[in-house]
């Protein structure tokens, strides 16, 4: 343990339940000063509440909050405000951007305390305010360019704007909730050395994330939650990922691969990897003409977008049986458009989409799920689950016709539908198994399964998988991993988009990285790597 | 295997009829749910009543008793609730179902206007004399034709051009009455009045063809009618494939895209169908109660049909329920006359308003879903 006097915050035995739901029950959390600490655990495990109660947001039922001031004392801080919490230099950088995209960089950063000329108007001081931001962009090594508007950054940018703002603000404890989750290989790196900077200059970082490498390569110590409580608190140095990824499960996780050293970052990178690296002769290493005729294939398709006439321009590609094809890129390079052109929730400017050498171009959704496409969207709130209705009905969403007696009333059948959701639960592992519940009240790995075992428990030829694993649990990442692994050997085709790499590097046989709505470059997986990919997703580089 | 209590589903090895359960205690908790708010609202409405009542000087009590007698209290104020309410039940009806579609039908005046026209056309045409019996379905047709024709404009508009529904459906309530005093006033009407001639065919038989008591309401068959829209209404939203679409496109129009619904074709289908039901709602007045058509026999139930739709968590029992809530009050502000101004009802109508749109779901969501498309 840390000696008292170094700590910064300390919260002991924080509980805080909403309604029936006890989010955090004997909670705590010590953070030494100068240090980068990660707080790690599953989904619902309590991490984001915790930090709500830190920042302000939400009050304990109850429980100890101390702070550490301005002169270096702890002190007692239960229950104070976000107004308090900032007032002490406690910021938090929330996962969605807070930004007003059509003010500049400086506008956005004094949002909340203007800055004024003297005189009777009150005039807004802008000059002043970009001399501000600059000198403590310089002072950070947060490189913005203050006169900017913020709807003209990337999303790396954006989140430099975020933290910026915190630290404009005052602070000298930063929460960061899953920061990197947007970001590129180069950003990630980019945002370590930031970090690391402030802790040099002896700011408190805690940093909330699911990825265990990000974990061993920036924090000091960690801590884990499981369930609403405390599990453990570890010294990094002193650990494995495999015992974090215990201590977060509370069993042990099949993580294959192992530590590697990174030569190009000069730091040690977890990485995920399946178990077809140790095994060479796997699918990577087969050429793409010995597998069969393919399941998917795409000619020639631009798509356009609300924001782009052309958010995908002339990609061409297919997808065999038995072989996962993954994505990578940056999000928002025209992955998204691609996916929904595919799944018939877009149309197509040109070109051509075959399934199973059928023409699907202009068929209907549901044709095309009866075709056999199946389809786990990006975003399980907006499209993939309803949230208001049960897991039962959830699980039939895009398969109601199939539930439906047919005739003139066309009433669904509740007895198919509950019998189905029985055998999606159970195989599926979704938890709790009530499949009244609304879908709203389960877990986000539990919410994902319903999506996964809805579009996965069917007979099905071709998969689309977008971000199948975006914020679920380790547990869930592993099952849906193992699920998608047993699909391909089943036969499917399967088509991967992710914006976790590694997440790609373990799961894919082919990798192609689109950037700025074209193919850049298709490789084998065997000859793919962080190191490898990385330029190519940023458009350093494009292949001929 | 009797399952009556939804506990029972709990057990996962509990097989036999436990689809049964599910839906049941779905509905059990969509009802639970719906009607809260509404109860919550009612409470305040009391509440600011009880301060109006005291300011003009009268005992609550004793102006809350008026009200009850002079409606559920004796057997023509009854019937006159139930008349009040079978109207209400429609547009209110009508408003609800589109609201589970994520549409806002604020066009059921019109719509009301409109079925009760149709109706009072055919029997103009049809010939005098035949049984109601005979002529009821053709009636039904009629009235729900007249609505749905209405609504149906309003659905195509916003599934064709992305035209919002609340403009279209108000703008439809100008244009559509106007088109309907027109027609009646330069071609139908019996000089010195706003209505049509008297239909000699179909006419309901009243509430006090059967129980004398209700002698010289207005309440009639109609109100059956009502109740079986209830029940339909309430099947489809809930227990088919077509309503199940229909209220996943007014949750999360995305996910129902995805779910392989064109909400288009949806949004269609839920504004012609929202508007037959409040066609249907002419009927209490054509066939149930004057026998022709008159101007402005609608007469703002169909936006107190919003209100009813709201209060009745847009959900069909407690839209009836609602219905009646709202056609006591209505009824009983003729009641409560002697005591305070009979503007006090409108007062409590209002406040009842304004309670359930800040606390009602649906609202909240629509408001939600309007900002994020801004």
């Amino acid at each position: 343990m840390t000696p008292t006097d170094t700590a910064a915050i300390r919260l002991t035995d924080i509980h805080k339940s909403f309604g029936p739901v006890l989010a955090n029950r004997g909670a705590s959390l010590e953070v030494a000063r100068g240090e980068i600490h990660a707080l790690v655990g599953e989904n619902g495990a309590g991490k984001s509440t915790l930090m709500r109660i830190l920042s302000g947001m939400y009050t304990p039922d109850s429980g100890r909050m101390e702070v550490v001031d301005g002169s270096g004392v702890l002190r007692d801080v239960a229950g104070w405000s976000t107004a308090d919490a900032i007032k002490a230099g406690v910021g938090m950088v929330h996962q969605h951007f807070m930004l007003v995209p059509t003010l500049t960089v400086a506008e956005n950063l004094i949002l909340g305390a203007e800055l004024t000329k003297d005189g009777p108007l009150r005039l807004l001081d802008g000059a002043r305010a970009v001399e501000q931001v600059d000198a403590l962009s310089h002072r950070t090594g947060l490189r913005v360019n203050a006169s900017q508007l913020v709807s003209q950054l990337s999303v790396g940018e954006a989140q430099r704007v975020e933290i910026l703002k915190t630290l404009y603000r005052g602070a000298r404890i930063l929460i960061l909730d899953e920061p990197t989750a947007v970001l590129s290989p180069p950003e990630v790196a980019e945002l370590w050395q930031v970090l690391r900077q402030m802790r040099e200059r002896g700011e408190t970082i805690v940093l909330i994330t699911h990825k265990l490498d990000e974990v061993m390569s920036i924090s000091d110590t960690v801590t884990v939650m499981r369930h609403g409580r405390t599990i453990s608190r570890l010294r990094t140095a002193e650990t494995t990922p495999q015992e974090i990824a215990r201590e977060m499960v509370g069993r042990d996780v099949v993580l294959a691969g192992g530590l590697r050293r990174d030569a190009a970052m000069g730091e040690e990178v977890w990485a995920v990897a399946s178990s077809r690296d140790a095994a060479p002769a796997g699918g990577t290493s087969l050429g793409q003409t010995s597998f069969p005729l393919p399941a998917l294939e795409l000619r020639g398709v631009s798509i356009a977008s609300a924001r782009h006439a052309e958010a995908v321009r002339d990609v061409g590609f297919s997808v065999s049986p038995g072989e996962i094809l993954g994505i990578a890129g940056v999000e928002g390079n025209g992955q998204t458009e691609l996916i929904e052109a595919i799944a018939g929730l877009r149309k197509l400017r040109s070109g051509t989409i075959l399934l199973d050498h059928h023409d699907i171009t202009n068929a209907s959704v549901r044709a095309r799920g009866d075709a056999g496409l199946s389809h786990i969207p990006e975003d399980r709130h907006a499209r993939g689950l309803i949230l208001d209705y049960t897991v039962a009905d959830n699980l039939i969403l895009g398969q109601q016709h199939r539930f439906a007696r047919g005739g003139f009333f066309n009433s669904l059948d509740g007895e198919r539908i509950a019998e189905n959701a029985r055998r999606q639960i159970t195989a599926f592992d979704i938890r709790p198994d009530d499949p009244i519940l609304p879908a709203r009240a389960l877990s986000g790995g539990n919410q994902q399964k319903i999506v996964v075992a809805r579009e996965m428990g069917r007979d099905f030829r071709v998969l689309l998988a977008a971000q199948p694993t975006r914020g679920v649990d380790v547990g869930a990442i592993e099952f849906i991993h193992a699920q998608l692994l047993a699909a391909r050997a089943a036969g499917k085709a399967i088509l991967l988009v992710s914006a976790d790499l590694s997440e790609i590097l373990a799961l894919s046989d082919r990798i192609a990285v689109m950037y700025g709505g074209r193919f850049v470059v298709v490789m084998p997986r065997a000859k793919a790597s962080e190191e490898v990919l990385g330029p190519y997703m940023t458009g350093a580089e494009r292949a001929a | 295997m009797t399952m009556t209590s939804p506990e029972l589903s709990q057990n996962p090895k509990d097989t036999a009829g436990a689809g049964r359960t599910i839906s049941r205690a779905t509905a059990s908790a969509h009802l639970r749910e719906a009607l809260l708010p509404s109860l919550i609202a009612l409470l305040v409405a009391a509440i600011v009543g009880d301060i109006l009542i005291v300011v003009f000087g009268q005992s609550p009590g004793a102006v809350y008793r008026l009200l009850i007698e002079g409606t559920w209290g004796n057997s023509y104020g009854f019937g006159q609730v139930l008349y009040k309410a079978t109207t209400l039940t429609f547009t209110g009806l009508a408003i609800a179902f589109a609201l589970r579609a994520g549409l806002f039908n604020i066009g059921a005046e019109s719509q009301l206007a409109a079925g009760g026209f149709m109706a009072a056309i055919v029997g103009l045409v049809l010939p005098a004399g035949l049984p109601w019996i005979v002529m009821l379905p053709i009636y039904l047709a009629a009235a729900a034709f007249g609505g749905g024709i209405v609504g149906w404009i309003a659905g195509e508009l916003k599934a064709r051009f992305g035209a919002h529904e609340v403009i279209t459906t108000i703008m439809l309530n100008f244009i559509v009455l106007a088109l309907l005093s027109y027609l009646t006033s330069a071609h139908l009407k019996v000089p010195e009045t706003l209505h049509t001639v008297e239909i000699h065919s179909g006419a309901l038989p009243r509430l006090s063809d059967f129980i004398p008591a209700f002698h010289g309401s207005a309440a009639n068959l109609v109100m059956v009618i009502a109740i079986l829209a209830c029940v339909a209404a309430w099947w489809y939203l809930f227990r088919t494939r077509r309503g199940f679409e229909l209220r996943a496109v007014g949750l999360q129009p995305e996910a129902a895209e995805y779910g392989g619904v064109r909400p288009g074709v949806v949004w269609t289908r839920a504004m012609t169908i929202s508007g037959a039901i409040a066609g249907l709602g002419g009927l209490n007045f054509v066939l149930g109660y004057k026998h022709y058509y008159e101007e402005g026999f609608a007469g703002g139930a169909g936006f107190l049909g919003i209100a009813v739709a709201l209060v009745g968590g847009t959900h069909p029992l407690g839209v009836a329920l609602a219905a009646l809530l709202f056609a006591t009050i209505s009824q009983g502000g003729l009641a409560v006359n002697a005591l305070v101004p009979k503007q006090f009802v409108e007062v409590l109508q209002a406040v009842v308003i304004i309670a359930v749109a800040v606390s009602v779901p649906e609202v909240r969501r629509i408001l939600r879903a309007q900002r994020r498309t801004e």
